[in-house]
C-alpha cells in the first residue's frame, strides 16, 4: 500500500470515522453510466465553449469553428488508427466526399440543413465501408499506401466531371442564416462546435461499448481477438465506416467555413498533416485530439506571424508552417512518445501523486495507527487447488 | 465428438500432416503427443480454421467445421487456448474475458461469468483491472485458459498449456482440467511436450511423428509401451 494510501485509510480509535473526512468537491461524482458521463462532460464543455465564442472577435470564431471541424475528423481516425491500429492516408479524401456531398446538395435541393449534413457523413461512411472491406486484408504500410491512392485518386475524379463538381471553381456552400442577433462567424462556430461534441459523445460512448473492446482487441492480437470469438474483418469495417463518417461530418463543415468546395481544399498534404496532428495528440485518445486540432489551425497562423514578423517572403512562409509542424512533432514524440496527451496525462499523475504524498505526511497524526484490512493479508491461492481442501 | 479424417496440411513445399485420422469423445481429454515438428499445433490450428487444410475433413458434432472462419468455429463452442498464451495484452484482464462473452453470453450474465472465473482462478481476481501485459507467465496462461473455459466450450484444444511453467503450477492446471472435463459434456484435446504429464490425465492420446499419426491408443496403454516412449515420447 502506498504512503498516500495509509493516510488516506486512516480513521479516529475513539469514533472508528476517517480523519480527514473528504472536502465537497472530492464528494461530487460524476454518473457512472458512461453515455450521463459523457452527456454531462459535454454539456460542461458547451457552457465553456459559449462563453469562449462569445468573446472572440468574428475571426476567431472562424478558426475555433476550424478547430471543431479538425477535431471530428481527428477523432474518427483516432478510432482507425489509434484505437483499431489501421493507418489511414485518405482520411482527406472521406472529408472531400462529405464536402461535395453538403455543396451538391446545396446546389441542387433545397434539404434541411441537418439532413444535407448527415446525407454528407452517409455518404463517406458509404465509401469507407467500401474502402474498409477491400482493405480488411492489408495491414500497415500496404493499408496506408492503399488509403494514400484514394487520398490522390479523387481530385482527378472531381477535375474529370468539373460539370458536376464544379472544376477548379468548385462549388459554393451557404451557411443557415443565424437567429437574430448573433454574427454569421459565431453562429457557424457553434454549429461546428455542436457537431464536435456531439461527435465526441458518440465516440466515447462507442468506445466504452463492445465496440471499443473488439477494436482494441483487434488492434492487439487479431488470432487471440478471432479465438475470442470477435469477427475481425467486421470490426476493422465497422471502424473504417465510422471513421469516414466523421471525417465526410468535418469535410462539410470545412466547405461551409471556406464557402467554396473545390478540390484545391483537400490536397494530398491535409491527409499526412491529420495523420501527424493525431500522433501528435496522442493516438487513441479522444480529449487529447483538440491539441492535434488546435495545433492544425494555429501552427499556420503563427508562421504567417514569424514570417511578417521577420520580414520572409510569401515563398518561405507557405514552407515555415510545415517545418514548424516537423519540429513540434519530433520534438514532442522524443519527450513524449505517446503524445501530448500521453505526456500531459504522465506529468498529471506523476505531480498528484507527489503532492499527495507530501500532503499526506504533514497531515498524518502519528497516534493514528489503525489500518483497514487490506487486500494482500487476504492475497489468495494461486489457482484452485482441489488437492489441498 | 470430434472426428479428424485424412486431414493433410501444407506450408509451401513441406508436409506438415499427412493424413491424420482420429476420434476424441466427449467428457474425456485425449492428448496428441510427439516431438518438435511433429505436427501437433498445426493439428489444433487446422481445426480452429488458422491453418487451411489442404485436404481432409473435421467433423465436430456432425458438421464439418472446414471452410468456415477462425470466429465462427470459435463461436460454435470450439475454444483454442494456443500456444505462447494469446493474450490481449492492451486490455485489462477483467476486459480480456468480456470480449470473449461478448458472442455467447446475454448481457445480464456477463458479469456474473467472469466472477465465476475469477472463482476458478482466485489470483486474477486481484488484478482485474490491470492490464493483462502485467501479468506473469503462469498468470497468462490462468488468463487465457479461463478465457476459453468462459464462453463454456463444447471443444477445447490446449497447445503446450505447461510451456514454462513451474512443476507444481503444471500439477495444478492439470487436476483443474480433469475436474472441468470429467462429467461435462465438454470434448478436449491436449497438446503436450511433457507426455508424462499429459498421460496421466488423458484417456486416450495419440502420438505424431513428421506430420503422420503414429500410435492411437488408451492414454494406459501407450504409457507402459516403452519402445514408443523411448523413440517418441522421450522418457
Amino acid at each position: 500500500m502506498a504512503p498516500a494510501d495509509v493516510a488516506r485509510y486512516q480513521v479516529s480509535p475513539e469514533t472508528g470515522k476517517p480523519l480527514r473526512p473528504r472536502p465537497w468537491w472530492g464528494r461530487a461524482r460524476f454518473p457512472r453510466q458512461p453515455l450521463a458521463r459523457h452527456l454531462v462532460l459535454a454539456l460542461l464543455g458547451a457552457v465553456v465553449l459559449y462563453f469562449v465564442t462569445s468573446a472572440l472577435s468574428p475571426y476567431n470564431n472562424v478558426l475555433v469553428g476550424e478547430i471543431a471541424l479538425y477535431l471530428i475528423a481527428l477523432a474518427g481516425l483516432s478510432l482507425l488508427t489509434g484505437t483499431t491500429g489501421q493507418i489511414s492516408l485518405g482520411q482527406g479524401a472521406f472529408m472531400a466526399v462529405g464536402a461535395y456531398t453538403v455543396a451538391l446538395l446545396m446546389t441542387h435541393t433545397h434539404m434541411n440543413f441537418v439532413l444535407e449534413l448527415l446525407a454528407a457523413i452517409g455518404a463517406a461512411a458509404t465509401l469507407g465501408l467500401l474502402v474498409g472491406i477491400s482493405a480488411t486484408r492489408l495491414k500497415g504500410p500496404y493499408l496506408a499506401g492503399a488509403t494514400l491512392l484514394l487520398a490522390l485518386a479523387l481530385p482527378p475524379i472531381a477535375d474529370k466531371w468539373s460539370t458536376t463538381f464544379g472544376g477548379d471553381q468548385g462549388l459554393t456552400t451557404i451557411v443557415p442564416t443565424a437567429p437574430g442577433g448573433i454574427n454569421p462567424e459565431e453562429w457557424l462556430a457553434w454549429i461546428e462546435l455542436a457537431g464536435a461534441l456531439i461527435t465526441l459523445v458518440l465516440l466515447a460512448n462507442l468506445l466504452t461499448s463492445r465496440f471499443g473492446r473488439s477494436f482494441r482487441a483487434v488492434r492487439d492480437n487479431e488470432v487471440a481477438a478471432s479465438l475470442s470469438g470477435v469477427h475481425v474483418a467486421r470490426t476493422k469495417v465497422t471502424a473504417f465506416a465510422v471513421s469516414a463518417g466523421c471525417a465526410g461530418l468535418a469535410g462539410a463543415f470545412l466547405g461551409l467555413s471556406t464557402g467554396v468546395v473545390s478540390t484545391g481544399e483537400f490536397p494530398l498534404t491535409l491527409s499526412i498533416e491529420l495523420l501527424a496532428a493525431m500522433v501528435l495528440a496522442g493516438a487513441g485518445s479522444l480529449f487529447g485530439m483538440w491539441w492535434g486540432a488546435i495545433l492544425l489551425v494555429y501552427v499556420p497562423q503563427w508562421s504567417t506571424s514569424v514570417s511578417g514578423d521577420f520580414g520572409l517572403g510569401a515563398g518561405t512562409s507557405a514552407y515555415l508552417a510545415t517545418i514548424i509542424f516537423g519540429v513540434v512533432l519530433i520534438v514532442v514524440m522524443i519527450a513524449a512518445p505517446s503524445g501530448i496527451q500521453g505526456g500531459l496525462r504522465w506529468l498529471w499523475e506523476h505531480v498528484s501523486k507527489q503532492w499527495s504524498i507530501s500532503r499526506d505526511e504533514r497531515a498524518a497524526p502519528r497516534h493514528a495507527t489503525h489500518f483497514p484490512p487490506s487486500a494482500a493479508d487476504h492475497q489468495p491461492n494461486l489457482v484452485h487447488d482441489p488437492l489441498n481442501e | 465428438m470430434l472426428e479428424v479424417r485424412e486431414l493433410s496440411v501444407t506450408y509451401g513445399a513441406v508436409s506438415a500432416l499427412r493424413s491424420v485420422s482420429f476420434r476424441a469423445q466427449e467428457g474425456e481429454i485425449t492428448a496428441v503427443l510427439g516431438a518438435n515438428g511433429a505436427g501437433k499445433t498445426t493439428l489444433l490450428r487446422a481445426i480452429s480454421g488458422l491453418a487451411k487444410p489442404k485436404s481432409g475433413s473435421v467433423h465436430f458434432d456432425g458438421r464439418e467445421l472446414l471452410g468456415n472462419s477462425v470466429e465462427d468455429i470459435a463461436r460454435r463452442g470450439v475454444a483454442h487456448v494456443p500456444e505462447g498464451r494469446g493474450i490481449i495484452e492492451e486490455l485489462t484482464v477483467e476486459d480480456n474475458l468480456h470480449v470473449a462473452t461478448l458472442w455467447c453470453t446475454p448481457r445480464g450474465r456477463r458479469q456474473a461469468a467472469i466472477e465465476a472465473t475469477f472463482e476458478l482462478f482466485p489470483r486474477l481476481s486481484g488484478f482485474r483491472h490491470r492490464h493483462a501485459s502485467t501479468l506473469s507467465g503462469g498468470e497468462r496462461q490462468m488468463l487465457v485458459l479461463g478465457r476459453a473455459l468462459i464462453t463454456r466450450p463444447r471443444l477445447l484444444l490446449l497447445d503446450e498449456p505447461s510451456l514454462g511453467l513451474a512443476p507444481l503450477v503444471i500439477a495444478q492446471l492439470m487436476t483443474l482440467l480433469v475436474d472441468q472435463t470429467s462429467g461435462s459434456d465438454m470434448t478436449v484435446v491436449l497438446v503436450e511436450q511433457n507426455a508424462r504429464s499429459a498421460l496421466s490425465v488423458a484417456r486416450r492420446a495419440i502420438v505424431l511423428n513428421l506430420g503422420q499419426v503414429v500410435a492411437d491408443d488408451l492414454a494406459p496403454t501407450l504409457a507402459v509401451n516403452t519402445e514408443l516412449r523411448r523413440h517418441y515420447l522421450g522418457f
